[in-house]
């Protein structure tokens, strides 16, 4: 599974509860309130695990990344 | 603090400028900058420039100031300032970036309808936010502007001038504060509270927890809440203890800055809500932890949700090797409505757990020696010991009412006792609380009234209206309660439910202080109603819940 697959499914089935749902890499993830602050931490830290890359506390908000695109690129470029 | 006696809060705080004006009373953590210590002195000083404001804009004592304020000096001086002042100041959450403006503003002309405030002090940026609600009001407080967060006003007040705030002239049985808790229904429940009432409660809290000035509170609630406006804020500034202060919206990033906080300052008492117990024991990474050193703490109090035995053991693993005490995890059981705690356990002995119906209960303690508890049958009879009943509580530290709404007032108190609406029973002397009667939700320590979610799962196009139900359910992993909305519809195409479901979702979290965990929808006639005729959430959720099991066992 490639990382933008990875983070769609853990954001479906970890996050949203709704295992067979599909995020799309453009779909807003903060600032629409799909994910709130706390289940943000809980992807920082999901990467970290998953990929090796760490985001700092300070980068988990909209400014950073807002979509599944956008982490992947940020996580591509910290590898 | 039997000195408080017939005082008032101003007279209270300008004895501290006067006696100890250089003893920090907060150390205010700021985002990427040094923490800054506030002095009494410099507290008085700069609170006063807020008082002057307050009488130029024919303010009067007696009136309700609102603050709308983040996070940072100027709500620190604005609320000081207001008390000063004689005013009844009132903290506001602020506008997160995940909030709808507009249903701020509907929030917000409901408060002012209700609490009818003489003034609204916010940021310069944020006036015409408030302006436009301000207009759709059918009267209109002042609107007061600050600029940025670390502002501070020039103050012309000198000691002699001190001598002059009106503050000082209330009488100990006139309000001092306003209390709302969130969400529509909580903005218009403003619990009122005097500053007898206020210094009652102190001095018997206090005393339960051994509060004295070698104590240092360390905090990152947010101040518009019971548990961290008095317990870590209106008390330690009151009472002479300082107070190491960060921003909720830091501590949720960056959640290891609270220990490092309490290893800095030598910080002994900390209240957090159940949740975060959990929170900081699973997300904190070990190698934020370096140096960490926790042998400074007398308690950790857990305040505010219900409280569970397995947060304090995950919380006592992770951090016992980081110099976590044996019996400093205690509970505590607390409302706006008795100003704050009712109940406290573990100072004088570690907090007991009893086993009921194969759950593990945390006691809350013994009642405060000023309050007395009761639990209440259907008829409102005594019942005895051990049997579950409402929780009804006297004390002389009780609210004067809810602010202009009388009728909620007679509806709580039954011959001079206040139901509180929590269910639990007593034990050997102590409280336990084991649910509630009322429907009401609690995540992360914060209360949200089920109809204000369901009106907005309702507004959403494609869900029947009126036919939703929102409850809690509680999440052992994250120590709180998940919120789970059941919505009928009659859409059956799989990506237009979706639709629905995410558009229920992003309502909520744009206009509630609260996350959905799960929207569940469901065919029409699904939900099940009271004989009569309306939507009976207990009901619903023992089906939601009976539905949830089945499907994880087939």
């Amino acid at each position: 599974m490639d990382t933008s697959n990875q983070i769609s499914t853990y954001i479906a089935t970890e996050i949203l509860k709704q295992p067979k749902r599909v995020i799309k890499p453009d779909e807003k993830l903060i600032s629409s309130g799909l994910i709130d602050s706390f289940h943000l931490v809980d992807l920082g830290l999901f990467v970290e695990d998953t990929f090796g890359v760490r985001i700092d506390d300070s980068e988990l908000s909209a400014e950073t990344f807002d979509t599944v695109a956008q982490l992947v690129k940020l996580i591509d470029e910290r590898k | 603090m039997s000195e408080s006696e017939g005082r008032n809060f101003a007279q209270v705080l300008l004895a501290h400028a006067e006696q100890t004006p250089d003893r920090v009373a907060i150390h205010l953590v700021q985002n990427k900058l040094a923490d800054l210590p506030i002095t009494y002195s410099q507290l008085v000083h700069n609170s006063s420039a807020y008082a002057q404001r307050l009488m130029e804009a024919g303010v009067r004592a007696g009136d309700v100031v609102v603050l709308i304020l983040q996070h940072g000096e100027s709500l620190l001086y604005a609320f000081w300032g207001a008390v000063l002042h004689g005013a009844v100041p009132s903290i506001l959450p602020w506008l997160t970036d995940k909030l709808s403006p507009e249903k701020y503003r509907h929030d917000l002309v409901a408060l002012i309808e209700i609490t009818q405030p003489a003034a609204i002090v916010t940021y310069a940026e944020f006036a015409s936010e408030v302006d436009q609600a301000v207009a759709q009001a059918s009267l209109m407080p002042r609107v007061l502007t600050v600029t940025g967060s670390n502002s501070t006003l020039k103050s012309n007040a000198a000691p002699p001038y001190f001598q002059t705030f009106s503050g000082l002239q209330r009488h100990a049985d006139d309000l001092a504060l306003l209390q709302h808790s969130s969400g529509s229904t909580g903005l218009q429940k403003g619990v009122a509270l005097s500053h007898q009432a206020v210094f009652n409660q102190l001095a018997s809290y206090a005393g339960a927890i051994q509060l004295s000035a070698s104590d240092v509170i360390c905090s990152w609630l947010p101040l518009y809440h019971d548990m961290g406006f008095i317990a870590a804020f209106v008390m330690p500034v009151l009472m002479g203890v300082p107070l190491v202060l960060m921003s909720p919206f830091e501590w949720v990033r960056a959640p290891a800055r609270l220990l490092l906080l309490i290893t800095q300052y030598g910080g002994t008492l900390c209240w957090l809500p159940n949740f975060a117990f959990n929170f900081m024991a699973q997300k904190i990474r070990e190698r934020d932890l370096a140096g960490i050193q926790l042998n400074s703490m007398r308690a950790f109090i857990n305040c505010s949700e219900p409280t569970y035995a397995a947060s304090h053991a995950l919380f006592a693993q992770k951090f016992a090797p980081y110099g976590l005490q044996a019996g400093t995890l205690t509970t505590c059981y607390a409302m706006a409505e008795n100003v704050f705690a009712v109940a406290q356990s573990g100072f004088d002995q570690a907090t007991r757990v009893e086993t009921r119906q194969g759950a593990a209960l945390l006691s809350a303690g013994k009642p405060l020696p000023n309050v007395r508890v009761q639990i209440l049958d259907e008829q409102r009879q005594t019942v005895s010991d051990g049997q579950i009943g409402e929780i009804a509580i006297q004390s002389n530290c009780m609210l004067t009412g809810y602010f202009h709404r009388e009728d909620l007032t007679t509806a709580t108190l039954h011959e001079g006792w206040f139901l509180t609406g929590d269910l639990g029973y007593l034990s050997e002397g102590e409280l336990f609380v084991t649910g509630r009667k009322k429907d009401l939700i609690i995540v992360g320590g914060k209360n949200v009234y089920p109809q204000d979610l369901e009106r907005l799962a309702s507004d959403v196009p494609g869900v029947h209206p009126g036919r939703v139900v929102a409850f809690g359910v509680p999440n052992e992993a994250s120590g709180t309660e998940d919120v789970i909305v059941v919505a009928e519809t009659d859409i059956a195409d799989e990506d237009e439910r979706y639709r629905v479901s995410d558009a229920v979702r992003q309502s909520i979290t744009q206009n509630s202080d609260v996350a959905v965990r799960v929207v569940k929808l469901v065919e029409p006639m699904w939900l099940l109603k009271t004989s009569s005729g309306k939507l009976a959430r207990g009901a619903n959720r023992e089906k939601y819940l009976a539905e949830t099991q089945a499907a994880s066992t087939t």
